[in-house]
């Protein structure tokens, strides 16, 4: 039981950061109907912007408690990655906005290659060691470990959802952007100007990708110019499978798809007798998503079917 | 008016006597190669898998219009089925087998009989060929079948997580049941043998080949192998552009609903075009297996896969001469740039400040995008404008405002 819980735990720490990638894709998918190929390669600039920053604070202010260099290495990295997502937008998928769908996903291949090599370039190519700010003593919960960092990233989690929930519902911004998701031409002729929301959208995106990022390194200590490409495919599936476009499937696709992978992880060794092992964990993703695609291919909440050729 | 003209319908005089004089260049091009070494024959002998490579997935993304980001997985199960099938390593399955499982095991090995058990199978050629292309034809129908009925974006994210999970597989599969090898990958595969010739050279011939009086090197016989191979792509795919299916497919790129209001079958013509572009992935991966003698799942990565995109990107969606065009330069591009822009930066700055291999990737991430924006048909498009792909969407009322 005790291991059950361990898992469960894990998973929610996993799958919050799966959730805060996949808001990022399905926002923009929501408004665009595009799949932003280089997001993950944007979380993994915000990891090297806050690995950097955290280096800096190093000899510049030594001594400053690991909260509060946390909290400055993601305030440098949420403009850093809102900057990137901007120029790539501007870049790669402005000008094809009308165009058929295969161009935009090729430029954003590129795009992330580009991002990838000019890291490799900027901060090397082997993977470099974050460092461990909060106590590593871990706190235990009903028989089950979590860390300080794992526990700082579930409320900054929470937090930076609220907070989206809140924009996105309340606020005229908020309203424009459904409205352009809705129809774009329309909410133009009502006065939205659709640059504005798409350039608003992939800010907010790169911003959770930022905070995703820099807990991403926190909680693995270790980052590499490679490291977005995983957790942005999986956060892509997790926002598939619950239902792309939608804020809350994305959300709830997240955390299941955490849970998912580490149960799955933790129970496969004794489910197919020894023959596959925990080495098989990414494969979960993408498993879910063909099931997803054959089953439900609108997802947990998804309303209308993606398919409108 | 271009000196080469393959233009049949019209010019046929001229396109034959173009494709006379191409057919000798490159009959004549590895004897001339070779004097500047074999390890540049070897290159070429590499760019043309990676042609065949191209040409597979010109078919399926070209054709079609479905973008697949992992390719290279066929071409994987084409190299590891002859990894399987044409080395030691089936002795190494059995033995795994015996050891996880004795009463399979040794009914196994009952069926197989000692000289499998101890030096595994070794098929020729004419039955490895077959069954890479069917094996990775099975597979890429078996990934299309839940996929092709959904929108083209969803599929490329399929195909990518597949390309991954045939890597994860390669790199897991030694355990308890060694199929793979695991990351070591699979050593000692059969050379090609065809009539009875050794194309890697008889043991104590120093790699050269022998036919009759005549003798080359072994680079050199694997050129015209590779070399003939590819020329029979280029006819079947072209055969197949013009074809009945071959106008679905283009039907289907341009207008999906369209096409299955005209009474195209679009998923059964779909998963064709899928699973005819992973049987050619198949038969490379084949030809890749016996030419290094030597697989491993670093060679599947996905950076090859988007390389093999790459060549069909930038040489032209669709148009076959574009994509040899395509494959032809960014298959020598790490080579020309080991071999001139690093010796350039070391003579101007003194130090190399760009590794080739970075300059790659840079140029091959360039490359997708400046040619997506600036000329979406590629460098060599295709002539007639039906065959392009589509510039731009037409107006479908949820499209955005200029």
């Amino acid at each position: 039981m005790d291991t059950f819980i361990q898992q469960i735990i894990n998973g929610l720490v996993l799958g919050s950061m799966y959730a805060l990638i996949a808001l990022g894709y399905t926002m923009v998918y929501g408004v665009l109907n595009l799949i932003n190929f280089a997001h993950g390669d944007v979380l993994m600039i915000g990891a090297m912007v806050g690995l950097t920053i955290l280096t800096l604070l190093e000899t510049f202010a030594p001594g400053l408690p690991g909260y509060v260099d946390l909290f400055i290495a993601i305030a440098g990295a949420v403009p850093a990655c809102i900057l990137v997502n901007i120029i790539i937008e501007r870049i790669a998928y402005r000008r094809l906005r009308n165009a058929p769908r295969l161009a935009p996903l090729i430029t954003a291949i590129g795009v992330s290659i580009l991002l990838q090599t000019f890291a490799m370039m900027i901060w090397g190519r082997s993977p470099l060691p974050f460092p461990q700010l909060l106590s590593t003593e871990p706190i235990m919960i009903g028989g089950a470990l979590i860390s300080q960092t794992q526990l700082l990233l579930l409320a900054l989690a929470a937090l930076a959802m609220v907070a989206l929930v809140v924009l996105v519902e309340k606020t005229r911004m908020g309203r424009a952007m459904r409205a352009t998701a809705e129809n774009p031409r329309v909410a133009g002729l009502m006065g939205v100007d659709s640059n504005m929301v798409i350039v608003a959208t992939f800010a907010i995106g790169a911003a959770l990708a930022a905070i995703a990022g820099v807990m991403w390194g926190a909680n693995y200590a270790s980052i590499a110019f490679a490291m977005g490409t995983l957790p942005g495919l999986k956060a892509f599936c997790a926002a598939v499978l619950g239902g792309i476009g939608n804020i809350y499937g994305a959300m709830i696709g997240g955390i299941l798809l955490g849970i998912i992978e580490s149960l799955g992880a933790g129970y496969i060794g004794d489910l197919t007798g020894g023959f596959l092992g925990s080495h098989y964990q990414d494969i979960f993703a993408f498993v879910v998503l063909i099931i997803v695609l054959t089953i439900r291919p609108s997802g947990i909440m998804g309303e209308r079917v993606a398919d409108r050729a | 008016m271009a000196i080469l003209n393959f233009d049949v319908q019209n010019q046929p005089r001229q396109a034959y006597a173009s494709m006379a004089v191409l057919l000798v260049g490159l009959l004549v091009f590895p004897f001339v190669a070779a004097q500047f070494g074999n390890s540049w024959v070897r290159i070429i002998d590499i760019a043309l898998l990676y042609i065949m490579l191209a040409l597979g997935l010109n078919i399926v993304v070209g054709f079609a219009g479905l973008l697949d980001l992992g390719y290279i997985a066929f071409f994987a199960v084409g190299a590891y089925i002859t990894g399987l099938f044409a080395s030691p390593q089936f002795a190494a399955l059995l033995e795994s087998i015996v050891n996880y499982s004795p009463w399979l095991g040794n009914a196994l090995v009952a069926i197989m009989g000692p000289d499998i058990v101890q030096n595994g199978i070794h098929l020729s050629v004419w039955l490895i060929v077959p069954i890479a292309a069917v094996v990775a034809g099975l597979f890429g129908a078996l990934l299309g079948a839940p996929t092709l009925k959904l929108r083209g974006d969803y599929l490329a994210i399929v195909t990518l997580g597949f390309g991954e999970i045939i890597r994860i597989f390669m790199n897991n599969l030694n355990d308890p049941i060694n199929f793979t090898n695991g990351p070591q990958g699979i050593n000692g595969i059969d050379p090609i043998r065809i009539f009875n010739v050794n194309l890697a050279g008889e043991a104590g011939s120093r790699a050269n080949v022998v036919i009759g009086d005549f003798s080359m090197p072994s680079v050199n016989a694997y050129y015209f192998l590779f070399l003939a191979l590819c020329i029979a792509i280029v006819f079947v795919t072209s055969r197949l552009q013009h074809s009945r299916l071959g106008r679905a497919w283009v039907a289907i790129r341009e207008d999906e609903i369209a096409a299955k209001a005209m009474g195209i079958n679009t998923r059964n013509v779909k998963l064709l075009a899928f699973s005819m572009g992973a049987s050619f992935g198949g038969v490379a991966g084949a030809m890749f297996a016996s030419f290094q003698g030597f697989v491993s799942p670093e060679s599947f990565s996905l950076t090859e896969s988007i390389a093999v995109l790459a060549m069909v990107v930038l040489g032209g969606i669709g148009h076959i001469p574009g994509v040899i065009m395509g494959g032809v330069l960014l298959a020598a591009l790490p080579e020309v740039l080991r071999h001139v822009v690093e010796p350039a930066q070391m003579a101007i700055f003194g130090q190399v400040v760009i590794e080739s291999e970075v300059l790659r990737q840079l140029l091959y991430g360039l490359a997708l995008v400046l040619i997506m924006l600036n000329r979406p048909a590629g460098l060599w498009p295709s002539p007639k404008h039906e065959d392009r792909p589509q510039a731009a969407d037409t107006n479908k009322g949820d499209t955005f405002p200029a």
